[in-house]
């Protein structure tokens, strides 16, 4: 079972308070799980070394044990969030874990990069709002259309690039949209220079 | 109009250009692994695609690999099929693999250069972060997740929105070129502009402190660039660089042509405008030992382990991080750095197991055993690298002193195979990461040079390497 791109809608969901800067991607998905070959299967996973004691028992105090935020859609953390390894396996163990929305004041380049190729929405905001958000308990509503999240009586807008949310809404394949250029890279190719290796 | 080296190459490899979309970008080298590529192939399956350039594409097999006897059959499942994956995507898609047995085998970003494939104002892929050490060659050369494998494997191209560029200027000349070395450079860069410092940048490292490097000492320092989180790191490829690459298997055969065409044109032009510029006086590093859990939490080693105030100034964030770090490091602020005890040593990874930092580790452990309570280990970064160095007999140097010599690979730079700390072991490791976990689930790591690693593990504890005798 692959994870299928589908179109992105309006999530209605609690957050997940993740108050934590440069959480890297080792820590996201550790290394021991990344030897499967598929893209499914990896939230069981998730944050394993800081879910689990070292006999595999779910630890208390960390959130995502927590029952409350078991339906949560919506991680809210702090800077620099998926920085080091370049492992897309991190964004699916966040995505199979159910989080399809990501906010934080900044992200790694690659994993940011990463999450929308796999309908995961990263989310820039600055720090007072992230401050706002991850005192708010009630449910947000987030409309990826209007670029808008509504708590209660405010709301907050959020900046995203606009192919970027194109692609998000329509779920489109991104190899598609890049091969109806194929004459460019045709004639590019026959234009440049490339040194073949053998 | 003035451009940067980045700009130079950027602009050469645009195949599509719409105002405010990113660009679709030519991608000359593509380079595979085993972990990160299995769903990327899998996806060509479904939809029926094929690999447009096999001819720029090449695969390696080195994260997963044991670095014991590889005559043996594999201990671990899903290691051996993972690996029996990619020879079978491989083999099904045309792609030339190095594989298990291989004399070419080795990490992906050290047989890159040394084949000749790694070549200067290139656009280079992998998908795995560390892709930047190819950078100091003069390549954009920057790593990438599954779905951009899968993309640059059917169209060779990846859209990209420009990332800006950002110099780092390092000047003056080291006090002691032995016992300072490069990974002590760059390990004092992510110090002072943080690990994210260059997101969403292209770092040009300049200045006669870079041109002062050989060509291994650079691919250290463009290795962790991607630890102050930027996109890619480069310098401009000048006699040494052409050299490096001359000769080698993949050697392109109008070599001499090509470098006749790099010459006057691979450099950022004078006056060139970076948008963000940083300056370091290399005379005033000192070898370097990290404490914490991220690569910019890092002392002298005449200093201590810092108190979280230190490391944070007034940054409550960073202050809280400092906090976790040192009570999962189990150390104490105001430890001279000299006086950690360590338990393991690892000589290895993608950022210094290259043939200089082996000749450079060798010569500190000459003579010496080491330490009774350190288990040390060197992983070359290739087998040719692994070959070289026995034929100049580094091997039994480290072995008289107790050190195992290994078969290359990752190894315990992420410990996806068997070599890995056990929770609470402290290691001193020639690697890029100390992230919580990295080198095994409760390991303590601390990033150090191949001199560094070397001294310590003869000493038992960190040292001041450059009054070692």
């Amino acid at each position: 079972m692959e994870l299928e791109l589908e179109p992105f809608s309006k999530v209605n969901s609690i957050i997940t308070p993740f108050d934590k800067a440069n959480v890297d991607t080792d820590q996201i998905i550790p290394k021991q799980f990344l030897k499967l070959i598929t893209k499914s299967g990896f939230g069981k996973f998730l944050f394993y070394d800081w879910r689990f004691d070292r006999d595999g028992k779910p630890k208390d105090d960390f959130v995502l044990n927590d029952s409350h935020y078991e339906d949560s859609q919506v991680l809210v953390t702090n800077e620099n969030f998926g920085c080091g390894s370049s492992r897309e396996h991190a964004v699916w163990a966040l995505k199979d874990f159910g989080f399809n929305v990501i906010i934080s004041p900044s992200f790694a380049d690659i994993f940011y990069s990463n999450c929308f190729k796999n309908g995961v929405l990263p989310i820039i905001l600055d720090i007072e709002k992230i401050h706002k958000l991850l005192q708010f308990e009630d449910e947000i509503e987030l409309d990826l259309n209007s670029q808008k999240i509504t708590l209660g009586d405010e709301y907050i807008n959020f900046e995203i690039d606009s192919h970027r949310k194109v692609r998000l809404l329509e779920g489109l394949d991104e190899i598609d949209l890049t091969l109806k250029e194929d004459e460019k890279i045709g004639k590019f190719e026959n234009d440049s220079s490339i040194v073949s290796i053998f | 109009m003035t451009e940067t080296l980045f700009e130079k190459i950027w602009n050469s490899h645009v195949v599509v250009e719409r105002e405010n979309e990113p660009s679709l970008i030519y991608i000359d080298r593509h380079l595979v692994h085993e972990v990160t590529s299995p769903q990327a192939f899998d996806g060509l399956r479904v939809n029926n695609r094929q690999v447009r350039r096999p001819d720029l594409t090449i695969a390696t097999i080195d994260h997963n690999v044991p670095t014991t006897d590889r005559s043996l059959p594999m201990v671990d499942e899903t290691s051996a099929t993972q690996i029996n994956t990619l020879e079978k995507n491989c083999k099904d898609f045309g792609i030339k693999l190095f594989g298990i047995n291989d004399p070419n085998q080795g990490i992906v970003h050290v047989i890159g250069p040394q084949l000749g494939i790694t070549l200067p104002g290139s656009t280079i892929v992998c998908g795995d972060s560390h892709t930047s050490t190819q950078g100091a060659f003069g390549a954009f050369a920057f790593g990438i997740g599954t779905s951009e494998v899968e993309h640059t494997l059917a169209t060779q191209t990846l859209w990209l929105e420009k990332p800006k560029t950002f110099e780092i200027l390092a000047t003056g000349k080291r006090r002691n070129s032995f016992a300072v070395t490069s990974k002590d450079i760059i390990l004092s860069i992510i110090k002072k502009i943080g690990t994210d410092g260059g997101a969403g940048h292209v770092l040009e490292y300049r200045g006669d402190a870079i041109s002062d490097l050989s060509m291994e000492q650079r691919m250290t320092i463009c290795n962790m660039s991607i630890e102050a989180g930027s996109r890619a790191g480069l310098i401009a490829p000048d006699e040494k660089a052409f050299d490096y690459i001359n000769n080698r298997e993949y050697t392109p055969k109008n070599y001499d042509e090509l470098v006749d065409t790099w010459k006057d044109n691979l450099m950022s032009d004078t006056n060139a405008k970076f948008d963000k510029s940083f300056t370091i006086d290399v005379e005033r590093i000192e070898p370097q030992v990290s404490w914490g859990t991220n690569p910019a939490m890092v002392s002298d080693v005449t200093g201590t382990v810092p108190t979280p105030e230190e490391y944070g100034q007034s940054n409550e964030i960073q202050i809280k991080s400092a906090k976790k770090a040192l009570e999962y490091m189990d150390l104490e602020s105001g430890t001279p750095i000299v006086e950690i005890p360590i338990d393991r040593v690892f000589i290895g990874s993608c950022t210094n197991a290259r043939l200089e930092d082996l000749k450079d580790a060798a010569e500190i452990v000459r003579g010496k055993t080491v330490n009774p309570d350190v288990n040390a280990m060197v992983v070359p970064g290739s087998q040719m690298v692994k070959h070289e160095a026995e034929k100049l007999g580094l091997d039994k140097i480290f072995k008289d002193a107790n050190f195992e010599w290994r078969e290359s690979g990752c190894s315990m730079c992420l410990g996806m195979n068997p070599d890995i700390l056990k929770p609470g072991e402290r290691c001193a490791s020639t690697s890029n990461r100390n992230f919580e976990g990295r080198q095994g689930s409760g390991g303590r790591t601390h990033l150090v040079s191949p001199v560094m690693a070397a001294a310590s593990a003869i000493a038992g504890h960190f040292v001041d390497v450059r009054e070692w005798n």
